[in-house]
C-alpha cells in the first residue's frame, strides 16, 4: 500500500524485514544449527557463536542418506514426467476441444484429490505386496503419479484455456492434424503453464510422507522417511537432524526459489500473469 | 522483471532438474547393486546403536555379507515389522522383536525355527541364556528368536534418604512396606515425592508396572475361560493401591510421566524410591545424567501374595519365514548375540554399556562385575525368577507376566492404561476406570471363546 | 495487466451438434489415459476397503478373518475416541486455514509495495513452503518447543512443555507456518491482478485507503482466498506428518486427527475390519462437505455454464 511519507515508508519496509525474518528464523535456526557440534546446540541460552563444523554433514552420508536422496530424485523425477504425459492430453479434451461432461469428469478428478489417503493405505498395503512393488520405488511413482494428476489436470486445464480460440480455429480451418496442432500451436502458448505445473508436481512428490513411510522399508526409503529415524528423544541430536533436514530440503528449496514466478502461477491456476 | 532475468530463472530451474535427474540415475544405480546385503529392523535404543557402530567388525569377519540396518523407535518399529511380517513382507532379513511377539508369531507360523542353527553353531553356547529369558522365546521347545538384551522389574531406593530417616530397605519388601516408606519419605517442601511410579498410558507404559502389582495382589486379566476379569476383588485392590500410592506420596504430572520421565525426576533426587526396568540403574549410575550417583540401593521387585513379583522383557532378534538368505542371516544373528559381541562392546564402549540380562557370562566377567557392581546380582536375580509360577497367584490363559500374551493386547492395554492414567489425574474414580476397562476386556475375551 | 479466466472460460468450443459415436471417443481418447489411471489407482483400493470393512479381521490372528456385516460401523460410531479425532481434525483444520489465510493476508499486502530488498523477503518468506514438511516438525519439536533448550521458552521464559500441554495447538503453529507461505503467494498474486487504473481513480477520488481495501480489493480478492481456501483444506485435513512426528497423537489422544487414529488403528491395532470402516466414514463425510466444495471451486471457476 502507498504510503506518501518517506519516514513512514522506511518504518514499513523496515517492519516487513522484521516480520519476514522472525517468520523464517526456524529455518535460518536451522541452518546456523546444522553448523554445530551437538554440545553447541544443547545450551540455555542458545549460542549464536560458535565454531563451524561440517561433521554433521559428514555423519548424515556416512548414516546412508545418498540412497534416500537418489530415491526421491528418481521418484519425483518419474512421476512428474507421468503427470504431465498424462494431464496434457487430458487438459486438452476438457478444454480446447471439450468433452461433454467436462464438469463432471473435472469434478471426478478432484474429488480424488480429497479422498483421505489413509482409508486405502490397506489395500494398497496388501497390492504393493502381492505384486512385489512393496519397499519399492516403483510403488511411489504410480501413488504420487495419482496423487498429483487432478490438481495437474485442473491446472492444464487453466492453462489451456488461454490459447486464443482464434489461433486454434485457424490452424484447424488449414487442416493441421493433431499432433501439429498440439506441438505447433498450442505448446508454446502453454509452455510456461507446464513449467509451473511440473513444480508443484516436484514440490508435493519430493515432500510426500504418508506413503513413503508405510510403503518403503530398506530399499525404496524417499528422504523424508530419512527423517523419521530422528523421532526419538536418545541423546543429543537436534545438530543432526538439522543438517538432515536442510540436505533433504535444499533440492526443492533451491528450485522453488528460482522458479517462482511458476510457483505463482501453478498455485492460482494461471489466473495471474 | 526484465524478461531476459525471467528466461534465465527458467533456465536455472532447467538446470537443477537436469542434476535432480542425474542424482536420480545414481539413485536407480544404487538400487541395482546388490549382492548379499541383509536387511535388519532394528528398535533404536542405545545398545542397538553400538551394535550399527560396530557392524565394519562383522562386515570385516565375514566378506560378501553387507549389512544395511533400517533403524526405527520403538512405536515405529513395532509397526513396521508386525506388518512386514504378518503379510509376509519380505522386506527385512532379520527383524528385532520381543518376548510378547515370539511365540504368538512362532504359533502363527511366520518366525523360522532357529534351534536347528543354533544346535549347528558350536561355541553359541546358549545354554548360557538365562532360563527364564530362553523360555520367553521359545515355541514347543524351540527358540524362536534370539534374545540382545535383557531386562526385569525392580525398586531403587536413596540409601542416603532412608538413613536419615532411620528407615530400613528390606531386601524382599512388600507393597505394603513400601507404601508406608513413600509416606514417611513423601516431603513435598523439599521437592522430594516418596516414590516414583509411571501413570503414563501405553501398554508398554503404566500397564507394565501397573500388571506387576496385580499380579502379586492376586489379579488376573482373564480366568483360564478367557472371562475379563477386570472387575474382581482383587483387582479393584490392586488399582486402588498403586492409584492411591502414585496420587498421595507420587510424583507431580504422575499421568504423564513414563519410564523416562520417572528417570528424570530420580536421577534429579526429586523421588526417595522408584520401581521400574532394572535397566534404569544404568542411568541412575551415570555421573552424566545423574545427580544421586552412588546413593542408591536396589532391591527386587515388591511383592504381596506371590514370593516374586518382577517383569520380564527382552529385545531378540527373529528371522521370518519368508527371509531370502537364511545363513547369511543367521550369521549375523549369532554374531550380535554372542559371548564375543559382549566382550567386544566392552572393550569399545565401556562395559556399563554392555548389553545386560541375556548372558550368564556376562556376569562372570571381572570387568563387568566392577562396573555394575551396585545393580548386577539384583537384576540377574529378578530375571532370573522373572515366571508366571512365582509372580502369579492364579493361573492365566496366556503367556507373559506385565502383558498379556495376545496380539489384541496392545489395544487393549493401552485403552486400559488410559482409564489407569485418568483415575490417576482423578478425572474419574478407579472403579469407573476398571467398570470400562472391563468392557473392553470382555470384548476380546468374547473373541477368544468364540474362535478358540 | 491480467484479465481472469472466468471471461475465456465461458464458451470452450463446444461441440456443435451430436457426431457420430466414433469420432465422440476419438475426443475423449485424450482423456481416457488420465482417467483410467486416476480410476485403476484412486478406486479400485478404496472398493476393497469398503469389502474389508464388513471383515472382522486383525492382521496379526490369522484365521480369524469372517464376514460381520455391519458391525465395524457400529462400533465406529459408538466409539468416543472416534469422535475426538473427528473434533480434532475439524479443529486442525478450520482453525489452520483461518489462520494462515489471515496472516498470508497480511504478508502479502505488506509485500504488495516495492521496497528494498523486496525479492529477498519474498524469498525468505516462502521457504517455510519448500522444505520437508517432515523436516519442519522435527524441527519444531526439537529447536523450538523443547522445554528446556528450545527457543520458544528462551525468548518467553518459563519452562512450558509446549507439546504435552498444548498439543494441539503446537502442531497447529507447525501446520499454520508451512501453509502460510502458500497462503500469502496466492493472495498476492489476487492483489496483483488488481486494475492499477481502477486503484488510482479511486485515489484521486479521495477514498481512504481501507475504504479502497474493503470496496475495491477485497470483493476482486475473494476468488483467490476461495482458492487459497480450499486447496489448503484439501491437504491440511489430511495432516499426518506434523501429528506423527510431534505428538504421536497425545498426550493421551489430545491431538490425534483422524488420518492419525486410523493409521494407528490399522499399523498398531492392526483391526483391519475397522480402521477400514473408519476409512470408508471419513470417505463418506469428506464427499459430503467436498461436494460443497466441488461447487464453490466451479463458482470460482466460472465452470457453471459448462455441462
Amino acid at each position: 500500500m502507498p504510503t506518501a511519507n518517506p519516514i513512514g515508508r522506511w518504518a514499513l519496509t523496515a517492519f516487513t524485514w522484521v516480520v519476514a525474518i522472525l517468520f523464517v528464523f526456524p529455518l535460518l535456526w536451522m541452518v546456523l544449527t546444522s553448523f554445530k557440534e551437538e554440545a553447541d546446540a544443547y545450551t540455555d541460552p542458545p549460542r549464536l557463536l560458535f565454531t563451524p563444523t561440517l561433521s554433521q554433514f559428514a555423519g548424515i552420508l556416512e548414516r546412508g542418506f545418498l540412497p534416500y536422496l537418489g530415491n526421491s530424485a528418481f521418484v519425483t523425477v518419474v512421476s512428474t514426467l507421468l503427470v504431465l504425459l498424462l494431464a496434457v492430453p487430458a487438459a486438452y479434451a476438457l478444454s480446447i476441444a471439450a468433452v461433454p461432461g467436462t464438469q463432471g469428469v473435472l469434478g471426478f478428478f478432484l474429488s480424488t484429490k480429497m479422498l483421505p489417503i489413509v482409508a486405502a493405505i490397506i489395500p494398497l498395503y496388501v497390492i504393493s505386496q502381492n505384486i512385489g512393488l512393496l519397499d519399492n520405488v516403483w510403488a511411489l511413482v504410480v501413488l504420487y503419479t495419482a496423487m498429483n494428476l487432478p490438481l495437474a489436470v485442473w491446472m492444464m486445464r487453466s492453462f489451456f484455456l488461454e490459447v486464443p480460440k482464434e489461433m486454434v480455429e485457424a490452424a484447424r480451418v488449414d487442416g493441421a492434424p493433431l499432433p501439429v496442432l498440439l506441438f505447433r500451436v498450442i505448446l508454446p502458448v502453454v509452455a510456461p503453464g507446464i513449467a509451473a505445473t511440473a513444480l508443484i508436481c516436484v514440490i508435493f512428490s519430493w515432500t510426500e510422507f504418508f506413503y513413503a513411510v508405510n510403503l518403503t522399508a530398506a530399499q525404496a526409503g524417499t528422504v523424508p522417511v530419512f527423517l523419521v529415524g530422528f523421532i526419538t528423544s536418545e541423546g543429543l541430536y537436534w545438530a543432526q537432524l538439522s543438517a538432515a533436514a536442510l540436505l533433504a530440503s535444499l533440492p526443492v528449496m533451491v528450485i522453488g526459489w528460482v522458479a517462482q514466478n511458476h510457483l505463482v502461477r501453478g498455485l492460482s491456476m494461471g489466473a495471474v500473469k | 522483471m526484465p524478461k531476459s532475468l525471467r528466461r534465465g530463472r527458467v533456465r536455472l530451474a532447467l538446470l537443477a532438474m537436469v542434476s535432480l535427474l542425474l542424482t536420480s540415475c545414481a539413485g536407480a544405480g544404487a538400487i541395482g547393486s546388490g549382492g548379499r546385503t541383509l536387511v535388519i529392523a532394528i528398535v533404536s535404543n542405545p545398545q542397538m546403536e553400538d551394535a550399527v557402530a560396530l557392524k565394519g567388525e562383522f562386515e570385516k569377519e565375514n566378506p560378501g555379507i553387507k549389512l544395511k540396518f533400517v533403524q526405527l523407535p520403538e512405536n515405529q518399529a513395532r509397526a513396521k515389522i508386525t506388518a512386514s511380517t504378518a503379510t509376509q513382507g519380505g522386506e527385512f532379513d532379520v527383524v528385532m522383536i520381543s518376548n510378547y511377539e515370539t511365540p504368538q508369531w512362532a504359533a502363527n507360523g511366520w518366525l523360522e525355527n532357529l534351534q536347528p542353527y543354533i544346535d549347528k553353531t558350536p561355541g553359541y553356547d546358549a545354554n548360557d541364556f538365562i532360563p527364564s529369558i530362553r523360555e520367553s522365546l521359545s515355541y514347543q521347545g524351540s527358540m524362536h528368536a534370539v534374545p540382545f538384551y535383557g531386562e526385569s522389574s525392580f525398586l531403587t531406593y536413596r540409601k542416603d534418604l532412608f538413613e536419615q530417616a532411620g528407615l530400613t530397605m528390606p531386601e524382599h519388601p512388600t507393597w505394603q512396606q513400601i507404601a508406608d516408606f513413600a509416606a514417611k519419605l513423601d516431603n513435598p517442601a523439599a521437592g522430594v515425592s516418596g516414590i516414583c511410579l509411571r501413570g503414563k498410558p501405553g501398554w508398554g507404559e503404566s500397564l507394565a508396572p501397573f500388571s506387576t502389582v496385580a499380579n502379586t495382589f492376586g489379579a488376573r486379566y482373564f480366568d483360564e475361560n478367557w472371562n475379563a476379569q477386570i472387575t474382581s476383588p482383587e483387582f479393584k485392590a490392586a488399582a486402588n493401591f498403586y492409584v492411591d500410592l502414585v496420587r498421595e506420596h507420587g510424583e507431580v504430572g504422575a499421568s504423564s510421566a513414563g519410564f523416562s520421565e520417572c528417570g528424570t525426576h530420580y536421577a534429579q533426587g526429586q523421588a526417595a524410591m522408584w520401581y521400574d526396568a532394572t535397566v534404569m540403574a544404568g542411568t541412575n549410575e551415570d555421573p552424566a545424567e545423574s545427580k544421586v550417583v552412588g546413593k542408591n540401593g536396589y532391591v527386587s521387585a515388591p511383592v504381596e501374595r506371590t514370593p516374586e513379583a518382577g517383569w520380564l522383557y527382552t529385545w531378540s532378534l527373529a528371522m521370518p519365514k519368508v527371509a531370502k538368505d537364511k545363513d547369511a542371516a543367521w550369521q549375523f544373528m549369532s554374531w550380535m548375540t554372542s559371548k564375543q559381541f559382549v566382550k567386544q562392546v566392552g572393550g569399545t564402549f565401556g562395559w556399563n554399556r554392555v548389553p545386560p540380562g541375556v548372558r550368564r557370562s556376562t556376569y562372570e566377567i571381572p570387568e563387568y562385575q566392577q562396573a555394575a557392581s551396585a545393580y548386577a546380582k539384583p537384576t540377574l536375580d529378578g530375571i532370573d525368577k522373572a515366571q508366571q509360577a512365582k509372580t502369579m497367584v492364579n493361573p492365566v490363559p496366556y503367556p507373559g507376566i506385565q502383558f498379556v500374551g495376545i496380539p489384541e493386547f496392545q489395544d487393549l492395554g493401552t485403552r486400559i492404561s488410559q482409564q489407569l492414567s485418568a483415575a490417576i489425574a482423578g478425572r474419574i474414580t478407579v472403579d469407573e476406570a476398571l467398570e470400562q476397562s472391563q468392557e473392553y476386556a470382555e470384548s476380546v475375551g468374547e473373541a477368544y471363546r468364540e474362535t478358540r | 495487466m491480467s484479465h481472469t479466466v472466468v471471461e475465456e472460460v465461458q464458451a470452450p468450443v463446444a461441440p456443435k451438434r451430436a457426431t457420430s459415436s466414433s469420432s465422440a471417443w476419438l475426443r475423449r481418447a485424450p482423456l481416457l489415459p488420465a482417467l483410467l489411471f486416476t480410476v485403476l489407482v484412486t478406486q479400485i483400493p478404496f472398493l476393497m476397503t469398503v469389502f474389508y470393512s464388513f471383515q472382522s479381521w486383525n492382521l496379526v490372528r490369522p484365521g480369524s478373518r469372517h464376514f460381520v456385516g455391519l458391525r465395524n460401523y457400529v462400533d465406529v460410531f459408538a466409539d468416543s475416541q472416534f469422535r475426538g479425532a473427528l473434533l480434532n481434525t475439524v479443529v486442525l483444520t478450520v482453525v489452520c486455514v483461518f489462520i494462515s489465510m489471515l496472516l498470508g493476508l497480511g504478508l502479502a499486502i505488506l509485500l504488495d509495495r516495492k521496497f528494498v530488498g523486496r525479492g529477498v523477503v519474498r524469498t525468505l518468506l516462502i521457504t517455510p513452503f519448500l522444505i520437508l514438511p517432515a523436516a519442519g516438525a522435527l524441527l519444531w519439536k526439537t529447536t523450538m518447543f523443547d522445554p528446556t533448550y528450545g527457543l520458544l521458552n528462551f525468548v518467553f521464559g518459563g519452562d512450558t512443555d509446549w507439546l504435552a500441554e498444548f498439543p494441539l495447538a503446537s502442531v497447529m503453529t507447525q501446520v499454520i507456518w508451512q501453509w502460510t507461505p502458500f497462503m500469502m503467494l496466492l493472495i498476492l498474486a489476487g492483489l496483483q491482478a488488481q486494475s492499477k487504473e481502477v486503484l488510482e481513480a479511486a485515489a484521486v477520488d479521495g477514498a481512504g485507503r481501507w475504504r479502497t481495501f474493503a470496496s475495491i480489493t477485497l470483493p476482486q480478492l475473494v476468488r483467490y482466498l476461495q482458492l487459497a481456501g480450499l486447496l489448503g483444506a484439501i491437504y491440511i485435513v489430511n495432516s499426518f506428518d506434523a501429528i506423527f512426528l510431534m505428538t504421536q497423537g497425545g498426550p493421551g489422544t489430545a491431538s490425534t486427527n483422524l488420518p492419525y487414529y486410523i493409521y494407528q488403528r490399522a499399523f498398531e491395532g492392526f483391526d483391519i475390519g475397522q480402521s477400514s470402516a473408519m476409512g470408508v466414514v471419513v470417505v463418506i463425510l469428506t464427499l459430503i462437505v467436498a461436494n460443497f466444495a466441488l461447487r464453490l471451486m466451479f463458482r470460482t471457476f466460472g465452470l457453471s455454464e459448462v455441462r
